[in-house]
């Protein structure tokens, strides 16, 4: 069989009048079979190469790659074009309402003060602080006696302190995180830097800002050289982390049994002076109690309760809300995405 | 403390410009919180006049007393006015708001009829105007007043003041006093200020033995104590206007004219002092523990039983008053009273600490003493009072005793550098030195070191870091910089904390929802609930909030219950909640735990006894799943949380914390008996999971079928990371295989025997049909297996020849034959 250029500009021709004409994909179908695939025109001048003369051979070959080309070109606009057409017409009528919900997932949520925590553990990791825990039940002498809390100092009476049976176990519902600052100073050798977080505890009735079981978070810092400026600094970033980059810190002078100089921190919220927390410079009879050499070592401590922070930051009136364990509370925190 | 701006003005020279705002600032600034403000008349007008009460007429016929009175006003015709109050007689001298004036609050006076009655005015009650909360009745004057008839009582009853509510910290009793905060104020101002006990003279009261005397028994109870002895007081006495409105500006009523000079004295110096009658002492006054005397009738009409370690003062005969703390009713001044022996003492603080915890009784006078007052000042106090005395109630001078000597505060040795050093900002030596001269220490240079003598009133300066803050203090915390610490250790979070977080993540992430329940809990139902053994032994707190739950949790679940009925109670229909927290179980014997000395780092064996006293507190996480936790959508179904999902929850959860672990059935409370799956790691059970016991269920009112799970989170241990299995590329042969076996057989076990007898080529066996319906006592179990070799494609012929193995194992160990 031979072949002449005639032929293949002919079988290019109807191919692509075919194509041109098309008006479904089901027209294209039928045109894939009778122009582009194997029993087409074109196919078939594409076998007869074999038997043309070499010299004729290439020359052939590219006229025909060429119209093939051509034809599958246009075949493909053509596909896009009616698929594109079909898409329109069919894929429309398949369209939703994409504001109705699925329902595979259920909504899970963290308690805030358990966001609010680990908030503040990054951030004092990063300054290269470990988290110290202990236990809620706790001895006395942890809880109050190194601390330098007298045996008669107010604190100790049934009003504040949640005491186990029997009395003569000395044992205690810790009221402030401050014992694990001393389980941290007599396990561990200076340089000390870690954050407390935990639950505490204190015998008032639970109303609109009190509840018997509440969270705080101290911090505690012994090393050389450690003065009352670096808690001063460290307390300003720490409130700008937690409430934002604008906010000013105060240190006013106060009175704790375990500090000296001792200081509330305020800051400026709402055009006041809001009470965040106690904080000072750990009391070298703390110290001694733990068995630090103070002439060597002096270091800070500060404590703020989660739950007035998380009040304020979040402007939460009610105690009952974070304590009552309604999910609809916490599912507004989510699970702590940003 | 309650702080009347023109008494202090008697002390301290306040120029114009500075205004209570000021004045606010200063003392925050050196540690003193300001309550509140009170600026007493600022929205009172009059006219508002001083009147006597002429006739009562009481008017019957209504619910409550109600009074027409006639009023002298110095006016030219009587006034008649209604009154509710009744703690009035005729005679007595009131304040009366005329028609026109204005009370606080805008609440204007004018004539009006009530009752029956024109009421030209109105008596005026101490919170009417503005004066404080009593409204318990009216202001009364008494019968005879130094006020005149018709004057001005705005004037009179020098109304118009400031009055700053400061709070103390328990440090510095010596701020409890006029003098005390006259001083700070001036020092933080700046201002000229003026030592009230400058102008007292004690050379006129010489101790000479005379009146009544006075001996410390119990030297450590008490330091120093004065008795001034005074006769022919008139008891009768008015107590001067000036007077009474200072004390009830400060918070306190007045009483009688004995009795308000003591308050008096207090109030302005911080020394409390107490007056007995005289005539009613048998022999001296002692200072010694209660021992054997067992009660004591205190002024408030208590009957106390007396500790043995009470410190009281008494005579030769009997308890007289709990020492600091109250007079006792047999010695009590009364109108009857002429000779009078005044008390001023210095007990130790923590004697006053433990009267005023163990009687439950907080005075005035404790709350100073146990602060600690002023080492120097009881001898210039009586002295004032004496004063006062033969003043104001023509009193004679008898005679004075003491007991004991004045104590001062020791000097001591500081290095005004590592001041510096401690604060982190350079000050210098003459400033330190300055600033604490300013506060009343003498200082002298001691070649490197100073040499600081505290002033009488300062007990709490013995180490440099005192004097750090109160340098600080006077120059403002403000001053000091602001850095970090240079230091740094690296950190990261411990194993625990890691697995608390993700545990806590990974189930909020499933759709639960962290919650934070009361640790109280109560034995009953926490036995209904079917803990038993080791998980129902409490520890009881000797003072709960309610008797209703008196006890610690052992459990989460209790209290995750309570918190699933609030949220269903609250209109929600499903609940999946969980917490993560200490469980408490009183499983040992609780040793007695001695007081360990705190001066140095306990011993080893000290720290030893310290710790072992205190109980290993398991941290848990448990879960609740009450409904669905998969809500029902408007296309599909939800889904319920069953106990299978409760079983591999865990699985999933416990399958990160440990390599390898056991499933057994349990019949664990409060799970149902059948229905709950046994975690054991190590042969240890270390969590359950299933459904809740129907009955407990029911009892809860919670949704059937409800599920629970716990891990006890601490108690899993920590498995080393594991070796990772390299990922075959080939080709698997998957192959279904179903086998009958008796109803009683487990799929675990079935499984391991697949698994054992499928060799290495057997990568995956997955369960995917259960049928129970074939026969009686069987059920037939369907698996899909996945057979590849890491190296090669497997060839029909082998995957065959390990099939034949696991079917004849499974026949020979569980009597299991192929599915026809």
């Amino acid at each position: 069989m031979s072949i002449n250029k005639g032929e293949i500009s002919e079988a290019e021709k109807s191919a692509l009048l075919a194509i041109s004409t098309a008006r479904t994909l089901e027209d294209l179908k039928q045109i894939k079979i009778d122009h582009v695939g194997d029993r087409s025109a074109l196919a078939r001048c594409n076998q007869g190469l074999g038997k043309l003369e070499p010299n004729d051979r290439a020359e052939f070959g590219k006229l025909i790659g060429a119209a093939r080309a051509a034809v599958s070109k246009e075949f493909e606009a053509k596909t896009n074009e009616l698929e594109g057409i079909r898409d329109q017409e069919v894929l429309i009528k398949e369209k939703v309402d994409i504001t109705l919900p699925g329902n595979k997932f259920s909504k899970g949520g963290l308690h805030p003060l358990t966001l609010l925590t680990n908030e503040i553990c990054d951030f004092f990791l990063g300054l290269g602080y470990s988290v110290a825990e202990g236990p809620e039940l706790e001895s006395e002498w942890l809880n109050f006696d190194a601390l330098n809390i007298p045996v008669d100092h107010p604190a100790r009476t049934m009003q504040d302190t949640f005491f186990i049976e029997p009395r003569d176990s000395r044992l205690v519902l810790r009221t402030h995180t401050s014992p694990v600052q001393i389980r941290t100073m007599l396990e561990q050798e200076p340089p000390i830097y870690v954050i407390c977080p935990g639950r505490t505890y204190r015998a008032d009735e639970l109303d609109a800002t009190h509840t018997p079981v509440f969270s705080q978070v101290e911090g505690l810092v012994v090393d050389k050289n450690i003065t009352m400026a670096d808690l001063k600094g460290t307390l300003d970033l720490f409130a700008r982390t937690i409430f934002g980059a604008e906010v000013k810190t105060r240190l006013r002078p106060s009175y704790f049994p375990f500090t000296e100089p001792s200081a509330e921190v305020d800051f400026f919220f709402n055009g006041r002076w809001v009470e965040w927390g106690g904080c000072g410079m750990v009391n070298p009879k703390v110290l001694k109690a733990a068995g630090i050499d103070t002439d060597i070592y002096t270091g800070f401590a500060f404590g703020m309760g989660l739950e007035r922070t998380l009040m304020l930051r979040h402007g939460i009136s009610d105690m009952h809300d974070i304590v009552e364990g309604d999910i609809r509370f916490s599912q507004q925190f989510g699970v702590g995405g940003i | 403390m309650k702080i009347p701006l023109s008494w202090l003005e008697e002390f301290v020279a306040f120029p114009k410009e500075i205004d209570a705002k000021v004045i606010e600032a200063a003392l925050v600034r050196v540690g003193f919180e300001v309550e509140s403000i009170e600026s007493q008349g600022q929205d009172l007008s009059g006219p508002l006049l001083i009147g006597k009460v002429v006739e009562i007429e009481e008017l019957s016929g209504h619910k409550k007393p109600i009074r027409f009175v006639s009023l002298d006003c110095g006016e030219p015709e009587k006034r008649q006015v209604i009154c509710g109050a009744t703690n009035f007689a005729s005679g007595d001298h009131v304040v009366v708001a005329l028609p026109g004036a204005i009370l606080p609050g805008n609440f204007k006076i004018a004539a009006r009829e009530t009752y029956g009655k024109t009421s030209n005015g109105m008596i005026c009650s101490a919170k009417e105007l503005g004066l404080g909360d009593d409204h318990s009745g009216i202001i009364n004057l008494g019968k005879n007043s130094d006020l005149k008839l018709g004057s001005d009582a705005i004037a009179g009853l020098l109304i118009l003041d400031t009055v700053f509510d400061v709070s103390i910290n328990p440090d510095r009793g010596y701020a409890m006093s006029i003098r005390g905060i006259g001083r700070e104020i001036a020092n933080a101002l700046e201002l000229k200020y003026q030592d009230p006990v400058n102008r007292i003279s004690i050379e006129k009261y010489p101790e000479n033995k005379k009146g009544v005397g006075v001996k410390i028994e119990d030297a450590g109870a008490c330091s120093f104590i004065s008795i001034r002895s005074v006769g022919g007081f008139d008891s009768t006495a008015r107590v001067p206007i000036w007077m009474r409105r200072r004390i009830e500006k400060c918070g306190m009523r007045s009483i009688s004219l004995a009795v308000d000079i003591t308050n008096y004295v207090m109030l302005e110096l911080g020394q409390p002092l107490h007056a007995f009658d005289a005539d009613k002492l048998s022999g001296d006054l002692r200072v010694r523990l209660a021992g054997k005397d067992k009660e004591l009738k205190t002024l408030d009409g208590v009957v106390r039983k007396l500790n043995e370690s009470d410190l009281i003062i008494s005579d030769e005969k009997q308890p007289l008053a709990l020492a600091g703390t109250m007079g006792g009713e047999h010695s009590e001044v009364t109108e009857k009273s002429s000779r009078l022996a005044i008390e001023a003492a210095r007990f130790n603080p923590q004697y006053v600490a433990r009267n005023s915890r163990q009687h439950i009784l907080s005075s005035e006078a404790s709350r100073r003493l146990e602060r600690g007052v002023d080492a120097a000042i009881a001898q210039y106090a009586s002295a004032r009072a004496l004063d006062l005395l033969i003043e104001l109630g023509n009193a004679t001078y008898v005679g004075s005793s003491q007991s004991g000597t004045v104590r001062m505060p020791v000097g001591v040795e500081i290095d005004s550098k590592k001041i510096s050093n401690l604060l982190g900002m350079e000050i210098s030596v003459k400033e330190i030195i300055r600033l604490i001269e300013k506060i009343g220490c003498l200082v002298e240079i001691r070649g490197e070191h100073l040499k600081v003598t505290p002033p009488s009133w300062r007990f709490d300066l013995s180490h440099y870091s005192d004097f750090a803050e109160e340098v600080a203090r006077q120059l403002g915390y403000e001053q000091i910089p602001s850095t970090l610490p240079t230091g740094k250790k690296g950190a990261a979070l411990s194993s625990f904390q890691r697995r608390k977080r993700f545990t806590a993540s990974y189930l909020a992430h499933l759709g639960f929802n962290e919650t934070y329940n009361s640790p109280f809990i109560n034995q009953t139902y926490l036995e209904s609930l079917g803990f038993s053994g080791d998980r129902a032994k409490t520890f009881k707190l000797l003072n709960p909030m309610s008797e209703e739950f008196p006890s610690l949790r052992t459990h989460l679940l209790p209290g995750l219950f309570l918190t699933a009925q609030r949220n269903l109670g609250r209109g929600a229909r499903d609940v999946a909640i969980f917490e993560i927290g200490s469980v408490f179980r009183n499983t040992t014997q609780l040793p007695k735990q001695r007081v360990i000395s705190t001066d140095k780092r306990p011993s080893a064996d000290e720290l030893k006894e310290i710790y072992g006293g205190v109980p290993k507190q398991p941290v848990m996480v448990c879960g609740l799943v009450a409904g669905k936790i998969q809500k029902d959508g408007w296309n599909s179904k939800g889904a319920n949380f069953e106990w299978g999902d409760a079983i591999d929850l865990i699985r999933n959860l416990l399958g990160e914390m440990v390599n390898e672990y056991e499933v057994l059935p349990s019949d664990f409370a409060p799970w149902h008996p059948g229905r709950c799956a046994e975690f054991r790691v190590d042969g240890k059970a270390v969590a359950h999971a299933g459904e809740l016991h129907p009955r407990v269920v029911a009892n809860l009112n919670l949704p059937e079928r409800s599920c629970a799970f716990g891990i006890l989170l601490s108690e899993v241990p920590y498995s080393e990371s594991h070796k990772a299995l390299a990922v075959s590329p080939m080709t698997p042969v998957i192959q279904d295989l179903a086998i009958v076996v008796d109803h009683a057989t487990s799929n675990q076990s079935v499984l391991d025997v697949i698994r054992h007898a499928g060799g290495p080529l057997l990568e995956r066996v997955e369960l995917f049909d259960r049928y129970d319906k074939i026969e009686s006592e069987k059920v037939s179990l369907a698996y899909t297996l996945t057979f590849r070799s890491p190296e090669r494609t497997l060839t029909s012929e082998e995957v065959a020849q390990v099939r034949e193995q696991i079917v004849a194992t499974l026949k020979t160990e569980l009597g299991g034959e192929l599915r026809a």
